[in-house]
């Protein structure tokens, strides 16, 4: 500051007595005379020197330009932003350290737990990296880069086609395309971090870590989540990788049987696994029916889509998932418009729908579980979750049968949930009498007359171009749709896409176990189509988290673009509910953790395995261990440490305890049995299951 | 103003007084027409603003310059580089895949020393915020941003060899342990690229990575890493339907291989209890590349004074001026220190003693290498074995036996002039240390001056006495490395001792299995000088530091002298001798042998070395080098080619520059 005031001073004299410049001999005379100005006539000289040096780059333009300031302003910003930044690296590391919260992992060292038991790692749909083996020309140079997950996403800005056509699969096959080989980043590394600094694994490995874990006894099963289950063990061998892998560790740690702890879509991912291992090859791994009782303590599910995810079904009807694919992050609002000519969501669409494993997430269990036309298990549910998260588990009940009363007042529009897709607000609120059947023969109808009619789209993008306007429209008629109809909704409007998955997955109820036909491995995914192994010794619990608001069900309406490539329905955004209604922006919430909805997660521990079931026939132990979703307080604790969302709840310091706690030996009961602070068991009571 | 200006031109006669009051109107008058502009613009520029002016200019233009190239297509620098180079050769995948080769065989990685990464796991205060972040391999960033605390948890625990307390540093596992060394030097990425060209994938590649600082009966007994070797070998197997693995291991690796192998048939507790038949259904050929399967001359130097070139790759890390005692930095000592904690490096002391590398007065080699020669890499095979003979007679006879002598006149006089105290009556002498004040801790404090004048005194040190010299001055390190290695002949395979797993590594003391179908190749480079032996001194330096140092003043007499700054070099691959790297497929395994009872067919493939022809070419498509050597198109070829199927045979056999046949009868060896 003070050299700028200098400089203005300076700047002032040497406006002031410019004529030195021109005649000084005799100015120089007067001035001298004038004792007063003495100090001026310094300054003169001083100015005159300037003067002279400033003569010789007169060669180049004078003035200040625009550009020179842009210049000076970079080089000013670059060069502080350098002695900062040398500065910071100078300073000791450990002034640096920003005091983290000691983790769970630090407090439990010191109570003495140790590494016991071997752990796996299962993880979910996208948060697993993928990298290029083999691809295109467009390609070039990113041998073995990651193209999904891990670090940088940046590629996906760079050449977004390009990518987009690696990431996708064979439409016809589920596997690869000709020419392009996409394959799972191995290690702990594939599923740390999703991006820089946003942490999937990292923390819960962190603390594992603490207490003895390493290599050796801590395994991430990394898969190409792009596939159908089966198929990973087609095209890469995972399943016998991740056999080996827990034999190996099995043997290797002293006989000690090994926690598995799989995330999201590995839930699922796991039990296909545990069905696989025990069934005699070639479909099977051939492990013998002892094989899970030998090797596995416990099964720690994570946030668990055992009956699949609501937001499956919006993301594979018109890419409108909000976040079960994160491609909606990464391709914010200027993609949307059509200015630019890019569609997106199109594409977006046209390569969600070559990935078996998207399928696999849709809801199972039908109208029994997720609800009929007028009825659905979560009803009574209050979207008020500010309120709500007050209330005591002890007076769960209580409190919902005030909340009853009171809805019955103030709130009119019911939440029909079981409608989990329907055109138009009033079909979603109507009673079912006075709305039209659903009939999925009449599809087939329209369908086969007019499905190849109008081609005038040229190279068809998705399926959608492959239907008449007609039919499109035909599906709006019929209102709503509840899971069963659902099915029979998307293979209308996706053939070829639902004849792939459905060779892979399954989502009915079983009527009889027993039924030779469920030795087929497309229903070892659905937890009510299989039977758990005989292995009364292992322990399974559902940990996820609950108070977040959950996609549950939607209201669509057609879109009003009719040219070609575009998707024809979109969710009805206009469409509110009152205050402290469940509708918000065309879509009915419920309880859940921001992904899954409770009853997904919850209702296998709560009833379908609990105890002595068909579907549990060793009479598995089952817990649920819920955590209650609190914002992170200060922006110091980042993603927060008792969040409760479907990802950030890996790094909650409660779970991550009980893991820990199991993995060191402890079992279910030592732990604290359940921990619920939702309404699944009443939930679960309502659902008519035959056990 | 016109005025003024007129009366100015008409009234020439007006002082000067007058003029200056013109121009001072003149310039009053400007002042007001455009004060504002003239004051900043004269406010602003100084030097400090044109530093200011320029720093941002240039980043300007090089962001500009960096977001064209980033914008520029992809296909441009492979344009231009054919613009320059003409047109590239296909690298060996493409060339192959063209052929029609596809997917075999699995194939396994074994890293060598110093290649593979490691990660930190538990460390102590200083290391906070790096877990699960590399300490070794890649950008070495901690290394200069904390050098002490990275020295020490580099380290290992001086008495067992294993973990100290609290710190657990563990190798990194999969592809990216060992693809590249640092950011740009390549060790395995060229070999995975093209092996991925025919269809190799991660299913069917494995990086058998381990901690390459323990002993290899250690990193079973820490990580059980050949327990995990073995069950991904076996899972590779099983899920290829049965097609047997090659196996590539590279340096020190090839030695861990060997100790694999003896180890995965061995009966537990002490083995892996595969069964005498484990590696006849597992293995179709073990490609050695750049084995030092008898040891390395470097090794000695590397414990003897932390001298060895590139032994530690750490000694490039730490340049010249890290040397000096005015910085007190000591690096030396700390790396011997560091170095001296890894039993690993223990396990390419040269083996076989005097039988394998010469006596006094005699060794295998000769007078055979040219070493001044830059020639050799345009010689045929046929005229190998003419080069010596010209040149004989300017050469003299080389001692290489005499891996270490004190003074250059040592090192040739005719053993029966030089005058020796034998080393044990001065070991039995006091043992009275004179206890340093030093802070840093290495052995030699630890023996005295004495023996530091013994040892000197000895004079020369063959092969075999190099290892009482070891033990003289370092006796913990050999104390805890001899439990885990050894480094002689054996006069009788059969003996019962010969199953303890410390013989495993040295092929003079193993059989190797019952396996006949597999194959034995030594891949290596030929045509650099190599470190075979030295001309050490005495420093005269204070106490704190290494009492020992390369003589590097001692010269050959004439150009082509083998004798350069105190090393003595003769053919080899920059690091492993010829010799070390060729002779047990030569002569040691040939045929059916004692140390091969089965007769496992053995072949020897040399890569004649050409330095690259230009700058685009990086590190060379034809080096011999023994890290750049992975980069040899022709060695890829041969692998991918054995990968894909093939047999020795069908590669063409044995493939040979040197003279190691020759030397080979030299040596008299029982077999």
């Amino acid at each position: 500051m003070a050299s700028v005031l200098r400089f203005r001073k300076l700047c002032y004299v040497e406006s002031a007595v410019k004529c030195t410049s021109v005649g000084y001999e005799s100015f120089e005379i007067d001035e001298k005379l004038d004792e007063k100005e003495e100090d001026v006539l310094s300054a003169n000289n001083f100015a005159l020197e300037i003067n002279k040096k400033r003569k010789q780059p007169k060669r180049q333009p004078k003035e200040w330009r625009c550009l020179d300031s842009c210049c000076w302003i970079i080089g000013y910003l670059c060069t502080t932003w350098w002695l900062l930044l040398f500065c910071y690296h100078c300073l000791p590391v450990t002034l640096l350290r920003v005091p983290e919260l000691p983790g769970p992992g630090v407090r439990l060292k010191r109570e003495g737990l140790t590494a016991l038991h071997p752990v796996v790692l299962v993880p979910g749909i996208v948060t697993g990296g993928l990298e290029l083996w083999e691809g295109r020309p467009c390609a070039d140079g990113l041998f073995r880069k990651r193209l999904w997950g891990g670090g940088s996403f940046t590629q996906i800005f760079k050449r977004p086609l390009c990518l987009l056509e690696h990431l996708s699969l064979h439409y016809e096959t589920g596997l690869d395309p000709q020419g392009i080989r996409v394959r799972a980043v191995p290690g702990l590394v594939g599923a740390d971090y999703f991006a820089p600094g946003y942490f999937v694994w990292a923390v819960l490995i962190e603390n594992l870590a603490k207490i003895g874990y390493e290599g050796k006894n801590l395994h991430m099963a990394a898969y190409d989540w792009r596939l159908s289950f089966q198929n990973t063990e087609i095209r890469d061998h995972a399943l016998t990788r991740l056999k080996s892998k827990i034999e190996l560790m099995y043997i290797s740690n002293g006989y000690k049987k090994v926690v598995a702890v799989p995330h999201s879509m590995g839930v699922i991912y796991f039990l296909h696994f545990l069905k696989w291992v025990e069934t005699p090859p070639p479909m099977g791994g051939g492990g013998g029916p002892g094989w899970c009782a030998k090797h596995i303590k416990a099964v720690m599910n994570i946030g668990p889509a055992f009956l699949g995810v609501p937001k499956a079904v919006s993301n594979l009807f018109s890419a409108e998932g909000k976040d079960v694919s994160y491609i909606r992050a990464m391709a914010p609002g200027v993609f949307d418009s059509e200015i630019l000519g890019l569609q997106t969501f199109e594409r977006v669409m046209r390569m969600a729908r070559t990935w078996d494993s998207i399928v696999s997430l849709l809801p199972k269990g039908g109208e029994v579980i997720w609800g009929n036309m007028d009825r659905s298990p979560e009803e009574g549910h209050v979207c008020d979750f500010s309120k709500k998260s007050h209330s005591k588990t002890s007076l769960t009940t209580n409190n919902v049968n005030n909340s009853d009363v009171k809805r019955g007042f103030l709130v009119k529009d019911l939440a029909n949930y079981g409608r989990i897709i329907s055109f138009g607000k009033p079909a979603s609120v109507l009673h079912s009498s006075k709305l039209p059947t659903a009939d999925s023969k009449e599809f087939s109808r329209t369908s086969t007359s007019e499905n190849f009619n109008n081609f005038s789209c040229g190279e068809a993008w998705t399926e959608y171009d492959e239907m008449s306007r007609q039919s499109i429209q035909n599906v709006a008629a019929d209102k709503a749709y509840t899971t069963t109809t659902l099915l029979d909704l998307l293979r209308f409007v996706a053939p070829k896409m639902m004849r792939r998955a459905e060779a892979h997955f399954s989502h009915g109820i079983a009527e009889n176990l027993d039924d030779p036909k469920y030795n087929h491995y497309k229903y070892w995914s659905n937890p009510l189509e299989t039977k758990l192994s005989d292995a009364p010794d292992m322990e399974i619990y559902c940990m996820y988290g609950v108070g977040i608001q959950t996609e549950r069900s939607y209201v669509y309406k057609l879109s009003p673009n009719s040219r070609c490539k575009s998707i024809p329905y979109q969710i009805d955004n206009s469409v509110h509910g009152e205050d402290g209604s469940c509708l918000k922006g065309g879509v009915y919430f419920a309880d859940g953790d921001e992904s899954v909805p409770v009853l997904s997660a919850g209702f296998m521990c709560a009833k379908g395995w609990r105890g002595r079931t068909r579907f549990n026939p060793s009479g598995i132990a089952t817990y649920i261990r819920e955590y209650r979703h609190k914002p992170p307080t200060s922006l110091m604790e980042g993603r927060g440490i008792e969040s409760g969302s479907h990802v950030d709840i890996m790094g909650n310091f409660a779970l991550i305890e009980d893991i820990m706690r199991v993995a060191a030996g402890a079992t279910g009961d030592e732990i604290g049995g359940d921990q619920i602070h939702s309404d699944i068991i009443k939930m679960s009571e309502r659902i008519n299951l035959g056990l | 103003m016109s005025f003024l200006r007129r009366r100015k031109g008409t009234d020439s006669s007006k002082s000067q007084n007058l003029r200056c009051n013109i121009v001072k109107e003149d310039e009053k008058n400007n002042l007001y027409e455009s004060p504002r502009k003239e004051s900043y613009n004269s406010k602003k520029w100084s030097c400090w603003d044109s530093c200011c002016w320029f720093i941002g200019f240039v980043c300007s233009v090089w962001w500009f310059l960096l977001l064209l190239y980033n914008t520029m297509p992809a296909s441009i620098p492979q344009y231009v580089t054919e613009a320059i180079t003409g047109p590239l050769t296909d690298p060996p995948g493409v060339k192959l895949r063209k052929e029609g080769l596809t997917v075999n065989h699995p194939v396994v990685f074994v890293p060598g020393i110093v290649t593979g990464g490691l990660e930190l796991w538990e460390g102590h205060q200083c290391a906070e915020g790096l877990f699960r972040k590399r300490l070794w391999g890649g950008s070495f960033g901690e290394l200069y941003k904390r050098p002490l605390c990275w020295a020490q948890h580099m380290s290992l625990d001086n008495e067992t060899g294993l973990d100290p307390p609290g710190i657990r540093v563990r190798p990194v596992s999969g592809l990216v342990a060992a693809d590249y060394f640092a950011a740009g030097y390549f060790v395995w990425a060229v070999l995975i690229a093209n092996l991925a060209q025919i269809g190799y994938e991660e299913k069917t590649m494995y990086m058998a990575a381990y901690d390459w600082r323990l002993s290899f009966q250690n990193t079973e007994v820490r990580d059980q890493t050949l327990s995990r070797i073995k069950s991904n070998i076996e899972l590779m197997v099983a899920t290829n339907g049965g097609k047997k693995v090659v196996v590539i291991p590279h340096s020190m690796g090839v030695l861990y291989f060997l100790h694999f192998m003896k180890w995965v048939e061995a009966p537990p507790p002490m083995g892996g209890g595969g069964g005498s038949e484990w590696c006849a259904k597992h293995i179709k050929a073990v490609m050695n590349i750049g084995g030092p399967f008898l040891g390395v001359p470097k090794s000695v130097s590397g414990l003897f004074s932390v001298e060895a070139r590139d032994i530690a790759i750490a000694r490039t890390f730490a340049p010249g001026f890290l040397d000096k005692d005015v910085f007190g930095l000591q690096t030396f000592q700390h790396l011997m220190r560091m170095t001296r904690t890894w039993d690993s490096t223990v396990s390419m002391i040269p083996k076989g003693g005097e039988t394998i590398w010469g006596g006094l007065d005699w060794s295998p080699e000769g007078s055979s290498f040219n070493c001044g020669a830059k020639t050799l890499r345009n010689n045929s095979i046929n005229n190998t074995d003419q080069i010596p003979n010209i040149n004989l007679a300017n050469m003299k006879n080389v001692n290489y036996g005499r891996i270490i002598s004190f003074g250059k006149d040592v090192a040739e006089a005719h053993s029966s002039k030089i005058e020796r105290v034998d080393l044990l009556d001065s070991m039995k002498a006091d043992m009275l240390a004179n206890l340093t004040n030093c802070d840093i801790w290495i052995e030699y404090h630890d023996i005295g001056d004495h023996r530091i004048k013994a040892a000197a005194d000895y004079k020369v040190y063959t092969a075999g006495s190099i290892l009482d010299l070891l033990h003289f001055v370092s006796p913990k390190l050999m104390a805890r490395g001899g439990a885990h290695f050894s480094y002689g002949i054996a006069d009788n395979l059969d003996d019962p001792k010969y199953q303890h797993y410390k013989y495993w590594s040295n092929p003079l003391e193993t059989k190797l299995p019952d396996a006949p179908d597999m194959e034995i190749y030594s891949m290596y480079g030929v045509g650099i000088p190599t470190e075979r032996a030295y001309v050490y001194k005495v420093t005269t330096a204070t106490d704190c530091s290494i009492p020992f140092q390369i003589d590097t003043s001692v010269e050959g007499g004439s150009e082509d002298s083998c004798l350069k700054g105190g090393v003595f070099s003769a053919d080899g691959d920059e690091t492993v001798p010829v010799l070390s790297a060729g002779l047990m497929a030569a002569k040691g395994w040939r045929g059916k042998t004692r140390f091969n009872p089965s007769g496992i067919p053995t072949y020897i493939r040399e890569y004649s070395h050409a330095p690259p022809a230009n700058l685009l070419e990086g590190r060379g498509t034809q080096s011999g080098a023994h890290v750049d050597i992975m980069g040899n198109f022709a060695l890829i070829e041969d692998i991918i080619r054995v990968a894909a199927g093939a047999t020795g045979k069908e590669l063409g056999g044995d493939h040979v520059y040197s003279d190691i046949f020759k030397w080979a009868e030299r040596i008299n060896l029982q077999l």
